[in-house]
C-alpha cells in the first residue's frame, strides 16, 4: 500500500520518536470538540506532557498531505486496549473533520512525540495552569506531574463560551483551584484568562504559570506572569507542514539564552517556551513578521 | 536483487533516491527515522554566503495533491554549514548533494570557495546549484529564467570545485523553453540537471481577503506537480538524445510520493530521483521510495535500475 508507514508495530525508536498505524478505540463528543483515543504503540512510552503527535489525515490516496499536529491530552501505556495516546480536534478543515469523523478501528499514521515537553519545577511551587479552549487538553496530565511533584495546582480555563470549554469537570475534580472565563458569560466569570489570571497567581503565590491556547492569550498570559514575577512556559500555535522538524514552515522569533533572536521551528524548539522569550512584539493580525534583529534578518538591499 | 548502483559523472552511488533540498533539512531531524547513508544521497537545504532568517509567517498553505511554501531560504550561512551540519553528516557516513544558493552569480562561488575549503568535503557527491533564487542585480527574477545568468553562475561555480565533484543546475519550470536553459547551463559546464524546482504559485485567504503567504507568492511543489515534472525531464532528455547538447544525467525531483511515481520520472529520462513534499507526509518516504522502486523493478523483470533510464524514449521510438 503506498503511503502506509514504515510498519504497523511501534518503530525501533532512533530518536525518541516512533511512526506507527494507529487504531481508533474511542471517540466522544466533548462540547464543540471530539476527544479521540488511538491505540499507538510506542508513543506513550516516551511522551512528556507538553508534546504533540502528527497525523497523516485522508487514508491512503488522500489530497491533503500535510499532517495534523496535535498537543497530547493524556497517554496510557499499559490500559485496557494497550499503549493509547488521547487528542482533542475541534473540527473545523478538512484533516480535523476527517479525524473528527473516524469510526472506531480505523487505522492513522501517527508520529510521535514530537517538540519539546513542558519543564517541571524541580521543587514544589505554586503554579498555574491556564488553558484556552481545547489548547487545555494537556494541561491535565501536567498537573498531575506537578501535584506528584509536591506542587499546588491551579487551574484557568478560558474560552469564547461555554461548548467551548475543555475539561472544566476534569478540572474541578483533580485541581486544588479553577477559575472558568467565557467571552460570553454563558460559564464562569464573563471576559478573558487575563483578566483574572492576576489574581489567582497572587492568592496561589505561583512561580510558574504554564499556558496553551491561541498565541493573543500566550501573550496576555506571558505579561501578567511577568508583571506578578511568575515564569511563564506556553505552548505555542503555529501551523505546520510536516511536524519533524524539516519543513521550515512553523517558525517564530523567540530570543535565545544568548540574547539573540533567531526564527525558531515550533517543532522541534519548541513548542514549549518560556513565555518571555517569545517576541511577541512581531505578532500582528495572524502573522508572525521577522524582527529587524533577527539574525540573517532581511536587509534594505532585498533578502 | 536488482542492481540499484548508478553513476552520476564520475560519482557512484549504491542507489538513485535521495532527499529533496529543502524537505529533509540538514539530516539530523530525519536520522531520527531512517539511517540518512542508506540513501544514495543525502540533498542539503540551500545555503547561502551569509545566515538568514527566512519570511515571516505564514510560510505554508495546502494545495489540492501539494503546498506551497514561501521560507526564504533560511539558513545558517556557508561557515556554520560547512563547519557543522556538512560535518556532522560526514560523520554518520552520508553520500552528501550540498545545495547552494546566492543573490548574484559572485555569492554562489564564493559558497562554492567556502565548501572546497571544508574538511568535509569528501563525503560531498556533488553540488546542485539553486538557480531558481532571485537575482538582485535582475529586479529579483530567478536566475533561472535567463539562459545567460544561469549559464554564469554555473560556470563560477564550476570553476570553484575540484574536477571530482559533480556539478548540478536546478532547473525552475517557470520558463518558456527549459530546453534552451538546460542547454545553457550544459554547454557552462554542468555535469548534471535537477527537474524540476517548484512552480510559483499563490494562494488567497479568503476570510482575511488578503495573501495567504506572509511572502505573497511561494513555490508549489507535491504530487500535483509530477506531470510538469515528467514533461520537462522528457523535453530535456529527448534535446540531448537529438545531440542538441552533452548528455549528462538528470536528477529527477517532484511529485514522487511512491516507486511508482519515481518510475514514471526515470522512464521519461532522469537517472535518480530525489523524494520531497512526500517527506512532509511520510518522515520515511525517501527510503519507502526506494524500496518500493527496487520491488517494481524485480516484479517487472529488470536486474538493474540503470536500464529503465529513458526507457520510454526507447520504446517510443517503435512508434514514430
Amino acid at each position: 500500500m503506498p503511503f502506509a508507514s514504515n510498519g504497523s508495530g511501534p518503530a525501533v525508536p532512533r530518536g525518541g520518536v516512533v511512526q506507527v498505524t494507529a487504531e481508533l478505540v474511542a471517540t466522544r463528543r466533548a462540547g464543540a470538540y471530539q476527544h479521540v483515543t488511538f491505540a499507538a504503540p510506542g508513543i506513550a512510552e516516551l511522551a512528556r506532557p507538553g508534546q504533540f503527535v502528527g497525523l497523516a489525515v485522508g487514508g491512503p490516496t488522500s489530497a491533503n498531505l500535510l499532517r495534523r499536529c496535535f498537543s497530547i491530552h493524556r497517554v496510557s501505556p499499559s490500559g485496557v486496549q494497550g499503549s493509547t495516546v488521547d487528542i482533542v480536534v475541534a473540527p473545523h478543515g478538512t484533516g480535523t473533520t476527517w479525524i473528527a469523523g473516524l469510526s472506531l478501528h480505523e487505522e492513522v499514521d501517527i508520529v510521535g512525540p514530537l517538540g519539546t515537553p513542558f519543564p517541571l519545577p524541580t521543587e514544589p511551587v505554586s503554579c498555574v495552569l491556564v488553558g484556552g479552549g481545547y489548547g487545555s487538553a494537556p494541561l491535565f496530565w501536567l498537573g498531575e506531574q506537578l501535584a506528584a511533584g509536591g506542587c499546588h495546582v491551579e487551574m484557568v480555563l478560558g474560552a469564547a463560551s461555554e461548548d467551548r470549554l475543555f475539561g472544566v469537570v476534569e478540572a474541578r475534580r483533580t485541581a486544588d483551584g479553577l477559575t472558568v472565563t467565557t467571552d460570553d458569560g454563558s460559564a464562569g466569570t464573563r471576559g478573558w484568562v487575563s483578566d483574572v489570571l492576576a489574581q489567582v497567581i497572587r492568592r496561589s503565590g505561583a512561580g510558574v504559570v504554564y499556558g496553551c491556547g491561541p498565541m493573543g492569550m500566550l501573550r496576555s498570559v506571558t505579561e501578567v506572569a511577568s508583571a506578578e514575577g511568575a515564569v511563564a512556559q506556553v505552548a505555542v500555535e503555529e501551523s505546520m507542514a510536516c511536524g519533524v522538524g524539516v519543513c521550515m514552515t512553523c517558525v517564530l522569533p523567540v530570543t535565545g539564552a544568548d540574547g539573540t533572536t533567531r526564527m525558531v521551528r515550533t517543532c522541534v524548539e519548541g513548542p514549549v517556551f518560556r513565555g518571555d522569550r517569545v517576541r511577541w512584539d512581531s505578532f500582528e493580525d495572524a502573522r508572525a513578521l521577522v524582527p529587524a534583529d533577527a539574525v540573517g534578518a532581511p536587509t534594505e538591499a532585498g533578502h | 536483487m536488482v542492481d540499484m548502483s548508478v553513476t552520476l559523472g564520475e560519482v557512484e552511488l549504491p542507489n538513485p533516491v535521495m532527499t529533496a533540498s529543502g524537505c529533509a533539512a540538514n539530516g539530523k531531524e530525519l536520522h531520527r527515522f531512517f539511517d540518512v547513508s542508506s540513501l544514495g544521497a543525502f540533498v542539503t537545504k540551500s545555503v547561502m554566503a551569509a545566515p538568514r532568517s527566512g519570511r515571516g509567517t505564514p510560510r505554508m498553505a495546502e494545495t489540492a495533491s501539494g503546498m506551497l511554501n514561501s521560507i526564504g531560504l533560511q539558513g545558517p550561512g556557508i561557515h556554520a554549514f560547512a563547519e557543522n551540519d556538512l560535518v556532522w553528516l560526514k560523520s554518520v557516513g552520508a553520500r552528501v548533494l550540498v545545495s547552494i544558493a546566492g543573490g548574484s552569480s559572485a555569492e554562489f562561488a564564493d559558497v562554492a570557495a567556502v565548501l572546497r575549503q571544508s574538511p568535509a568535503l569528501d563525503c560531498v557527491v556533488g553540488v546542485e546549484v539553486n538557480i531558481s533564487c532571485p537575482n538582485v542585480a535582475n529586479r529579483g527574477l530567478v536566475f533561472a529564467i535567463d539562459p545567460l545568468a544561469s549559464a554564469k553562475v554555473v560556470a563560477l561555480v564550476r570553476e570553484q570545485l575540484p574536477r571530482d565533484v559533480p556539478v548540478f543546475a536546478k532547473l525552475s519550470p517557470d520558463v518558456t523553453d527549459v530546453v534552451a536553459i538546460a542547454s545553457a547551463c550544459v554547454k557552462a559546464g554542468a555535469d548534471g540537471l535537477t527537474m524540476i524546482n517548484t512552480l510559483l504559485g499563490m494562494a488567497i485567504d479568503i476570510d482575511r481577503m488578503r495573501p495567504q503567504l506572509g511572502g505573497v507568492t511561494g513555490g508549489l511543489s507535491g504530487p500535483g506537480i509530477r506531470p510538469v515534472a515528467v514533461r520537462a525531464i522528457w523535453q530535456v532528455r529527448s534535446a540531448m538524445a537529438e545531440g542538441r547538447f552533452r548528455t549528462v544525467p538528470i536528477l529527477g525531483v517532484g511529485g514522487v510520493r511512491t516507486g511508482r511515481d519515481a518510475l514514471e520520472l526515470v522512464a521519461a529520462g532522469a537517472s535518480a530521483i530525489q523524494v520531497g513534499t512526500a517527506t512532509f507526509h511520510d518522515p520515511t518516504a525517501p527510503v519507502r521510495v526506494l524500496r518500493e522502486l527496487e520491488d517494481l523493478l524485480a516484479e517487472k523483470g529488470f536486474d538493474a535500475f540503470t536500464q529503465v533510464v529513458g526507457a520510454a524514449h526507447r520504446r517510443q521510438e517503435v512508434y514514430r
